[in-house]
């Protein structure tokens, strides 16, 4: 029973630590399917989580911090949306350039408002996403097995963990099943054919750039709203590039990015429990070797083990009308 | 009733400095397959993109069935009924057939209600038309033929009464070209209008009912296609009269500058594909080879030019001998006075982002004359490229030019004065003129054969048996890796062709 109890201690943390990399993986497949890279998810995530932190410490509310996160994150994602549409520029570019700005910004403002070293006031009570429990958790957490995995990994996270579970059927059912979906995959492999099928190219890619900046948003507050009770400078802290390994991973398919988000999450969260502690054989395991792991396989993974990943076709290329 | 489907009044329209299409006035009538038909670059492709919606004219008005229309944009094009099949298909290659048709006229937010019902117009259509395709089947699977079916299916599912069809035959084999054809005609007789944009004459001349031709952005003029003549086109679209034959004198062959002996030429999958040919060229001759393509004519190139080692065989340039089994290398083999003009000039023979002088000296770009110590002599290259560019009539004439935007034949020309203007010896050349309009193609004709007048040993390769027939002095059949047959240039067509498609040598079996 101990080796159970600890697996689902070990599952729960890998779904707290997986919900950033769902959103934002999923952001990064609504703009990469539509042909737009994205490289700047980290910067987005970044920008939103302190923007929650802010706004939620200064009005105690949330949803306003949410609220807060998203736009400012989708304003970033029109900034990366024009210079790669409209002004046809490098995406690569533009997202580190987000990334860079985000970085700065973030602790120059935190400073200049709350004096508290680049941080947001510690959130509590309706100004943080609080946890949900499932109808009947606590009477039936004392059956063995289902009432474990019901009442402990399945029951108590938050609202925005849900959110992104079920933001994975629901961008499936986007993509392959409605008239938008079936534009944005197309425009992402040839946007000569949307262009002459008379479909602006330049309006479907605003609006997948910007779908990309709500789910941003969302991840960037569930780090400094739900996950945490407050904005730490740098706390996204290279989720957005994993993310981003774990899209190519999943070959840009909504169910496979959560398998793939969850795998890394996984790894994140044995890491965090591996720390000090000896295994069989192999005795004890050096904690910085741990926490590079996920960075490793991901290598590893991406390097040869998960066959040819074919990126949209159009993905990085500027749509010009050719003469 | 009004006979006239389309009607364009004054179509003008500029591209910064570039005047694609001046002033075109053009009337297409209804139920009938009208050619368009010009050289590359002469403006039809605009001109059709206009009609279509892509772009706008800077000037001029568009009449469908009478009435004036503004087509800002393709759904504009697309609601008068007109439909095009662009040059470079607009499919998305993983999607399925059904997916690419339904792209941008899906009904309704939600796709399921829509599959069903274009399903079933789609069977409708492949019914009505005779133009069978597997709705499921993804387009990258499909060959081009049926893209291309697919590009016409997904018009008339949209409803086009009017369908533009931009070089449609330029990926098709000639069996598929033939088979549109029979497509085209169908839909005629179902009352479509079809306006057929082309560089072919041959095409031409078998399926329209009326031909406009342009020249360098403007309509030139309007036949009834059976009362022209294949001349005619030809002189409208050049602008001059324009020899389809080649006239040249008789050969005073000399000594013998290239000598093949028992080359046997071996390609990336291990298999031969040159199997012990031998063969020589003198001076002041053009020695062709004729054959189907892949029988072995890219890798007896490659070899002589020293791009692709030979496995075994003895090759002579000038009485000395090319070491190619080993090291021979094309530098070396320029220096010693071969060069070359490979088959495939956009990936052999130019780098397209270079400037028209940087490809105008490739290859020879170590020549004391284009250096000034370690660096480039820039001014005497471009002093150098814009003489080739007089001499050859390369257009533009802009020695500072993106090579990639030239034409075909000014591409061509590129690398023919490359060549050419190094007075070598022997001049090895493939496909000269594949992809290069007419105009561009007669006055290549004329400089090969000026290089075998001025006593050059000339060995070409093509696929076009009328271009060997016409250059040669001798003609030399390869098929399956080896050379099946040797004939004076004015045997018929139908022998070569027998020994073409590697039917015995009568003539050599009876001895």
């Amino acid at each position: 029973m101990e080796y159970f109890d600890t697996l689902i201690v070990i599952l729960q943390s890998t779904v707290r630590v997986s919900v950033p990399l769902i959103l934002a993986a999923l952001a990064g497949l609504y703009s990469e399917r539509a042909g737009i890279f994205d490289i700047g998810l980290e910067g987005k995530m970044l920008a939103a989580a302190f923007a929650g932190g802010a706004a939620a410490a200064v009005t105690a509310s949330a949803l306003i911090g949410l609220a807060a996160a998203i736009f400012v994150s989708v304003c970033l994602a029109l900034v990366h949306g024009f210079a790669s549409i409209t002004q046809r520029g490098n995406q690569i570019v533009s997202g580190v350039a987000i990334n860079f700005i985000a970085l700065g910004a973030t602790v120059i403002l935190g400073q200049a408002w709350f004096r508290q070293g680049g941080r947001t006031p510690q959130l509590s009570g309706d100004s943080r996403f609080t946890t949900v429990e499932l109808p009947y958790a606590a009477e039936i957490a004392d059956i063995p097995v289902i009432g474990s995995i019901y009442s402990n990994l399945l029951s108590g996270h938050f609202m925005l963990t849900y959110l992104a579970f079920a933001l994975v059927p629901f961008t499936w059912w986007v993509l392959y099943r409605t008239r938008f979906g079936l534009r944005l995959r197309a425009v992402g492999e040839n946007p000569g054919a949307v262009d002459t099928a008379g479909i602006s190219v330049t309006w479907l890619r605003y609006r997948a750039v910007i779908c990309c900046g709500i789910l941003c948003g969302i991840a960037g507050a569930y780090l400094s709203m739900a996950m945490t009770a407050g904005f730490v400078k740098g706390m996204t802290a290279g989720k957005g590039f994993i993310a981003l390994a774990a899209l190519i991973f999943a070959k840009w398919k909504p169910v496979n990015v959560m398998f793939a988000c969850l795998l890394f999450g996984f790894l994140d969260a044995m890491s965090i429990r591996m720390q000090g502690n000896e295994l069989p054989i192999i005795g004890v395991v050096p904690v910085q070797f741990m926490q590079a792991l996920p960075y490793l396989l991901t290598v590893i993974l991406l390097a040869g083990f998960i066959g040819k990943a074919i990126p949209p076709r159009a993905g990085g290329v500027p749509y010009v009308k050719e003469r | 009733m009004n006979d006239i489907a389309i009607e364009l009044k004054g179509i003008d329209k500029k591209f910064g400095l570039v005047h694609a299409n001046k002033n075109i006035n053009m009337k297409v009538r209804k139920g009938t397959i009208h050619g368009i038909i010009g050289e590359n670059g002469a403006g039809k492709s605009t001109l059709m993109s206009i009609l279509y919606g892509f772009y706008q004219a800077d000037n001029g008005d568009i009449f469908v069935d009478g009435k004036k229309t503004v087509i800002k944009d393709p759904n504009a094009a697309i609601s008068v009924g007109i439909g095009m099949v662009h040059q470079h298909f607009m499919l998305v290659e993983n999607f399925t057939v059904l997916e690419n048709i339904m792209l941008g006229a899906e009904e309704s937010q939600v796709l399921n209600a829509g599959i069903t019902k274009a399903r079933r117009e789609l069977k409708q259509l492949e019914e009505e038309y005779e133009l069978e395709v597997d709705p499921d089947a993804i387009i990258e699977e499909l060959p081009v033929g049926i893209q291309q079916r697919v590009e016409i299916l997904k018009a008339l599912y949209r409803g086009a009464e009017i369908l533009i069809l931009d070089e449609p035959t330029g990926v098709l084999t000639p069996a598929e070209a033939d088979h549109l054809f029979r497509i085209l005609e169908q839909l005629k007789s179902e009352g479509k209008t079809i306006l057929l944009i082309t560089h072919k004459l041959r095409e031409i001349m078998a399926v329209t009912d009326e031909v406009s031709v342009m020249r360098r952005g403007e309509m030139v003029a309007t036949r009834t296609t059976s009362e022209t003549s294949v001349e005619e086109l030809a002189e409208l679209m050049v602008g001059r009269h324009v020899l389809l034959h080649v006239e040249k004198g008789p050969a005073s062959p000399g000594d013998v500058m290239l000598s093949v002996e028992n080359l046997t030429v071996r390609d990336g999958r291990g298999v031969d594909m040159v199997k012990n040919v031998s063969f020589n060229v003198r001076a002041g001759e053009i020695v062709g080879i004729a054959g189907v393509a892949g029988n072995g004519q890219s890798e007896l190139l490659q070899a002589i030019s020293g791009i692709r080692r030979a496995v075994t065989g003895k090759v002579m340039l000038q009485g000395e001998p090319i070491h190619v089994t080993g090291t021979a290398d094309p530098a070396e083999l320029r220096h010693r006075g071969l060069a070359h003009v490979p088959e495939d000039r956009q990936h052999m023979g130019l780098v397209l982002k270079f400037d028209e002088s940087e490809n105008s000296i490739l290859g020879y770009h170590d020549d004391p004359k284009y250096l000034n110590g370690m660096f480039l002599n820039i001014d005497a290259i471009r002093k150098d490229a814009a003489d080739k560019i007089e001499k050859y009539d390369i257009r533009p004439p802009n020695p500072r030019l993106k090579t990639a935007n030239f034409s075909g034949g000014n591409q061509q020309k590129i690398v023919l004065a490359r060549e050419m203007e190094r007075d070598p010896a022997v001049l090895v050349i493939g496909q000269p003129t594949r992809g290069v309009d007419v105009g561009a193609i007669e006055f290549i004709h004329k400089r090969i054969i000026e290089m075998r007048d001025a006593g050059k040993a000339v060995l070409l390769v093509s696929v076009e048996l009328d271009e060997i027939r016409s250059l040669s002095d001798r003609v030399l059949v390869m098929f399956d890796g080896r050379i099946v047959g040797e004939r004076a240039p004015d045997a018929s067509e139908g022998e070569l062709g027998l020994l073409m498609a590697g039917v015995e040598d009568t003539k050599e079996a009876a001895q």
